[in-house]
């Protein structure tokens, strides 16, 4: 008998369907794998397993009888347990009030039994916890302990993971591999969402494809290659493969040197002792797991945040306390990992958007705007890098992730920045404008500037960048050629651990070089529909 | 079975940020009709009353003029300062303040001839304004206090403080101890563009704040500043916009204009100091800046509105004993139909089927 | 100073602090929710009014407070129509309660001004009150004061140790999560709003009923925003809602303490004291930014609506 099976799921959101006649069935002690790209339904469709969305049409079938989810209470108290790709954790509560508020008020009743199962449980499936501690200051990786110790407290028959490996490092993986398959043989079902297609074929038992909202096929991973799913997810029209040569850069443009900042702010990382080179000529890529420093690093660089003072430099120019648009000028541009909220105004047009970054050039004069090149630019960066919009009036939000990065990207980028300083360039973003992307950052470095990327992606940065670290509790790695540092060694730098030399006989033994097997992220920071 | 519910647009409606405030205008008048009807009046009567009547004679429209130059001038300022999504409530403290101000220079020249006198005089008010938002803006940028909190115990301060000196230091000495002050003389106050009406020469300060201040966010890099700010805090600071110049801009400038408003109120209608000289219209403009949609021309006809609802007041006062602060009730639910209303813009009200019950195989339609 | 003047001036610095009290708890159980209320100032006249009409027209008080908390609630319904469900921008839509409810309760009120009741009689605590200093500054108050100190406790033990409290903060910190575990976000933020009604149309009714038995427009001087300004002074903290209250409290009436020591001064001038205090105080609280961040409820003003 299958544990769970969906028969025909239809839902619709004004403007896209999400789901068509979905059918999928999954048996008891099962990991299975949904696999699908960026917007091919895979959050919809479990949001309504766990019944947060209502399918249009459609049937469910729990354990041969058929229901409709009501809601998560009832959900859980059927036995479906769902681990969000966007943690669902109350920061400023503790580990164990979190858990208290998702269970029903008899099982939660004294906190004090319910610390002791917190306790016993994550002991039993090896992922320690301490209830008491409060959630902002728990590591990502320990903050999906929460939510998966949270399903594991009731009597969980099916496990949902929504990308659940893309917020921790390789050994963190290996880790959450073994709880999964203890928990599948304790019977527990597990419905594991990604489009890492190496971690599906080491985990899952079957695997079920989406593509654009409908099941394109059906496979078993361990016997299917890497390319063959990959087309199953992408269709036949996608050119797959991209390698970009290794570059040699020339002289350094942006330098930092021996960076220490405390932030003010009691939910940000501090940082200690960062020390980077990135030349002319190179993309350099940085390594990490959200939350470990990243974002105050940026914004160090970008100048949003001028309290760097002497350790910044453009070409041997302090900028450290320079603001945003006096780095601009010195050749900076700026791709923040917010496309919607800071990359762009969403409820402004294209125009606007155009100009948002590009208005120290001729497009205004003593103060004035001047429309007619501020139209000729905003058109030129939709010819230029194919985004599909409805024209330069178009309000940025109505744009799909990939076309508005590809947007903003293109805005920077025709700037012709000296460094371009690039966070995330493509999460949330399908295959063709992944592809783009990367295509247009080597592109602009082989034009002769300086490339900083930061990314959680690691198949992405060993495409791409020439250089490469990792950066982990607001410290930084050493940096090494990026074919010269093992996917073992970079997660042990991930992980903090920089005196990590290579494990690893084999050098480069980065699973791919084909990113898409990795195809996309989606990472649910955007809507993902 | 059906059943309604709202989706949200892909993107914005511009048609429906220009009907909502109809749909908001004829909500008000259907509300109105029906409350004159539960209180035992004809409602077309009443509402022909509250907001026809006023309007029947040139007098009427020129008092329209009156009321609607410090609106204007109000709005226009506020409207700048919740472009940069500033919520400056302190529109009023700041027309109090420019009236006091540029009060007091008029009594202190009270025996001074020259035509110089009432620029001076007018000057001042709009100085006296500017302070008081120098002060929020002090408030908001140096110590990060809360600005909607800040204005309001300012405006608090400000009528203490017009109290204060209408019972006080400047009250008349001759004036059998009223508070209100000496009238100015004829070289402190506004001319009148006929002597047969009180619309004095204000309407044209007001005329060309909303020509200055659509130029300013049409056409300049500031204007477009301080529109990004508003829509998008992190967007600015990305793009290098200066949050604190921005900040004292606006509040510089919505206090000048308002503090230009009071003054002009002072030297103009009332003609001296009393605790009256405003009516509340530092408040009523906030109204103005929304149904005004945060447009210089949609602020104009907002104005005259708004202007009109006070005239209604005092005319369903007398003719209809009514209590006049009808006006307040008015510009309340004017206010809050706009809000609702304005939901409309970014969401559509579908007729969906009912949750089709699942299992079924209905056809797939959509709505 | 004279004893019996310092015992006094502790005894009217509680009456005074009440209203602020009742307010603040108010509006700090929903700004806990995510919601800014601006309305407050609205839904106290409101509820004074009411109040005050019901008082006079049943010839009971007590009907009057009732009336006063239903005013309130309903007003806060108008309010939680607009901001929860038609996800209209809260300050915008505060104001505008606060501009409606002045204006209808000036409209309603109008045939009500300078009449006099009897309002409600001070209950001294029996034995208790007959310490000496003490007996007087704390047990010897109308009903509402003991009843202030009561919601108080309430709502410092709700949110210490009741899943209620626990619930309410995980709306106002994030809907979305709150949405996805299950919790009916929207039920929670109306309940939150007409709670805060309720108090608000209380303390009005403690204004017209209690501290100054009678109705005139815009009674409540601004009082509905003091306490916005507390909560944010508070932390979202009952028990330093409690204190501030009090030191508002004493500010406000300390004319009655420069008369008593013989200076003179513009009644007008010493209007303005509460008022500057406010400022003071944000100021003060403003400064310490990290602080702050901490104990504000991360949704807070964030209109939320579940895509389903």
């Amino acid at each position: 008998m299958n544990q769970i099976e969906l028969n025909n799921i239809t839902k619709g959101y004004p403007g896209c369907i999400a789901n068509q006649a979905v059918t999928l069935k999954v048996e008891a002690g099962e990991i299975h794998a949904l696999l699908g790209e960026n917007g091919a339904g895979k959050s919809t469709l479990m949001k309504i397993i766990y019944g947060v969305v209502k399918p249009d049409e459609g049937s469910m079938r729990w354990q041969g009888e058929e229901v409709t989810v009501k809601g998560p209470a009832h959900a859980r108290a059927l036995g479906i347990g769902m681990v969000f790709q966007h943690f669902s954790l109350f920061e400023t509560l503790t580990v164990a009030e979190n858990i208290a508020l998702s269970l029903p008020q008899e099982e939660a009743k004294s906190l004090e039994l319910l610390k002791q199962r917190i306790i016993e449980v994550s002991a039993h499936y090896g992922m320690k916890l301490d209830p008491n501690r409060y959630v902002h200051t728990l590591s990502i990786g320990e903050q999906q302990r929460v939510e998966i110790v949270r399903c594991l407290l009731q009597d969980v028959k099916l496990l949902i993971l929504d990308e659940p490996t893309s917020v921790l490092t390789p050994q963190e993986v290996e880790t959450l591999f073994k709880t999964l398959h203890l928990l599948s043989d304790e019977g527990c079902s597990i419905l594991f969402i990604s489009h890492k297609l190496d971690e599906v074929r080491a985990l899952c038992d079957y695997a079920t494809i989406l593509k654009a909202g409908q099941v394109s096929g059906h496979c078993i991973p361990k016997e299917t290659t890497t390319a063959e799913l990959a087309r199953l997810m992408v269709g036949d029209d996608t050119p797959l493969t991209e390698d970009y040569e290794k570059a040699e850069g020339r002289e350094n443009f942006l330098s930092i040197v021996d960076l220490s900042h405390q932030s003010n702010d009691p939910f940000a990382c501090s940082l200690k002792n960062i020390s980077l080179n990135v030349k002319a000529g190179e993309i350099l890529g940085i390594a990490g797991v959200a939350g470990n420093g990243q974002e105050e690093l940026l914004n160090l660089i970008s100048g949003e945040d001028t309290s760097a003072k002497e350790t910044v430099f453009f070409a041997h120019k302090a900028v450290g306390n320079l603001t945003p648009e006096k780095r601009r000028l010195l050749g900076l541009g700026f791709v923040p990992e917010e496309r919607l909220g800071r990359g762009a105004v969403p409820d402004m047009s294209l125009q606007d958007n155009a100009l948002l970054t590009a208005y120290q050039g001729d497009m205004t004069n003593k103060g004035l705007v001047n429309t007619t090149k501020v139209k000729a630019f905003a058109q030129n960066i939709i010819d230029k890098f194919t985004v599909k919009a409805e024209g330069i009036q178009a309000q940025a939000k109505s744009l799909s992730g990939g076309n508005l990065q590809k947007y903003i990207i293109g805005r920077e980028i025709l700037q012709q920045p000296k460094l371009l300083v690039c966070s995330h360039p493509t999460w949330g973003v399908d295959i063709g404008a992944a592809i783009l992307i990367r295509h247009e950052l080597v592109k602009l470095r082989d034009q002769g500037a300086a490339v900083l990327v930061v990314s959680e992606d690691i198949d992405e940065l060993y495409a791409i960048s020439d250089r490469i670290c990792a950066i982990c509790d607001g410290e930084l790695s050493p940096v090494a050629a990026t074919n010269e540092v093992t996917i073992n060694q970079l997660g042990m730098w991930m992980a903090g651990d920089f005196q990590a030399v290579n494990t690893d006989s084999e050098i480069n033994s980065s699973p791919s070089n084909t990113p898409a097997s990795n195809i996309s992220k989606d990472q649910g920071r955007m809507k993902s529909c | 079975m059906l059943n309604i519910t709202l989706e949200k647009r892909p993107s914005d409606s511009k048609v429906m940020s220009y009907l909502s405030p109809l749909f908001a205008i004829t909500l008000t008048l259907l509300s109105g009709g029906l409350l004159f009807a539960t209180l035992g009046q004809d409602p077309f009567h009443a509402l022909y009353t509250f907001f026809i009547a006023p309007l029947t004679d040139i007098y009427g429209w020129t008092e329209l003029g009156v009321k609607v130059a410090p609106l204007t001038l109000c709005a226009m300022g506020l409207m700048l300062c919740f472009k940069a999504r500033i919520w400056n409530i302190g529109a009023e403290g700041q027309f109090i303040l420019g009236g006091l101000g540029g009060g007091y220079i008029a009594l202190e020249l009270i025996a001074v001839e020259g035509a110089w006198v009432l620029p001076l005089v007018l000057f001042f008010g709009a100085l006296s304004g500017l302070l008081w938002g120098a002060l929020t803006a002090l408030l908001k940028t140096r110590f990060g206090a809360n600005e909607i909190l800040t204005t309001i115990m300012l405006n608090y301060i400000a009528l203490n403080w017009l109290l204060y000196g209408v019972h006080g230091p400047l009250k008349d000495p001759d004036g059998f101890n009223f508070p209100e002050s000496a009238l100015f003389s004829d070289f402190a106050t506004l001319p009148v563009l006929s002597d047969d009406y009180r619309l004095n020469i204000s309407i044209f300060f007001a005329l060309f704040a909303v020509a200055a201040l659509w130029a300013l966010m049409s056409k300049t890099l500031l204007g477009f500043q301080i529109a990004v700010l508003g829509e998008d805090k992190s967007a600015a600071r990305f793009a290098g916009f200066k949050e604190e110049y921005l900040t004292w801009f606006v509040l510089l400038a919505c206090g000048a204009l308002a503090g230009l408003a009071g003054v002009s109120e002072v030297t103009g209608s009332v003609g001296q100091l009393n605790p009256y000289i405003s009516p509340g219209y530092g408040y009523a403009a906030i109204i103005v800046v929304f149904l005004g949609r945060m447009h210089p021309v949609g602020i104009v006809f907002a104005s005259m509105l708004l202007a009109l609802t006070y005239m209604g007041g005092e005319m369903a006062q007398m003719d209809l004993a009514l209590p006049k602060s009808l006006t307040g009730l008015f510009q309340g639910m004017l206010l809050f139909y706009l809000l609702a209303c304005d939901l409309l813009i970014s969401y559509r009200i579908v007729r969906k089927p009912a949750a089709r019950s699942i299992g079924s195989s209905s056809n797939p339609a959509q709505a | 100073m004279d004893f019996e003047l310092f015992t006094n001036i502790l005894f009217a610095t509680l009456r005074t602090g009440t209203p602020l009290i009742l307010i603040a708890l108010g509006e700090m159980v929903c700004e806990k929710s995510g919601v800014l209320n601006l309305g407050q100032e609205g839904m106290v006249l409101m509820g004074a009014a009411l109040g005050f009409i019901a008082a006079v027209v049943t010839g009971h008080a007590g009907l009057g407070i009732i009336a006063a908390i239903i005013a309130g609630m309903l007003m806060s319904v108008l309010f939680a129509f607009l901001a929860v469900t038609l996800v209209s921008n809260q300050v915008a839509t505060g104001l505008a309660l606060t501009i409606f409810g002045t204006g209808l309760s000036g409209f309603l009120g109008a045939g009500y001004v300078g009449m006099a009741i009897d309002g409600i009689a001070p209950l001294p605590i029996p034995l208790l009150s007959d310490i000496p200093v003490i007996g007087k500054v704390l047990f010897s108050h109308d009903p509402l004061v003991y009843l202030s100190w009561f919601m108080f406790a309430l709502i410092f033990w709700c949110f210490r140790s009741t899943r209620l409290g626990l619930t309410i903060r995980a709306v106002g910190e994030n809907p979305e999560a709150a949405n996805a575990i299950g919790i009916p976000v929207m039920k929670v933020r109306y309940g939150a709003i007409v709670f805060g009604g309720a108090m608000a149309g209380l303390a009005g009714a403690y204004l017209s009923l209690v501290y100054t038995p009678m109705w005139s427009e815009g009674m409540s001087a601004g009082r509905g925003w003091i306490a916005l300004a507390l909560v944010v002074f508070a932390s979202w903290k009952a028990e330093r809602i409690l204190l501030g209250a009090y030191l508002f409290g004493a500010a406000s009436i300390m004319h009655l303490v420069l008369q008593g020591l013989g200076f003179e001064a513009s009644p007008n001038l010493l209007a303005m004291l509460p008022y500057a205090a406010t400022i003071l105080v944000l100021v003060i609280i403003a400064s310490d930014a990290a602080k702050a961040k901490l104990s504000t409820p991360l949704a807070l003003g964030r209109p939320y609506r579940p895509q389903v």
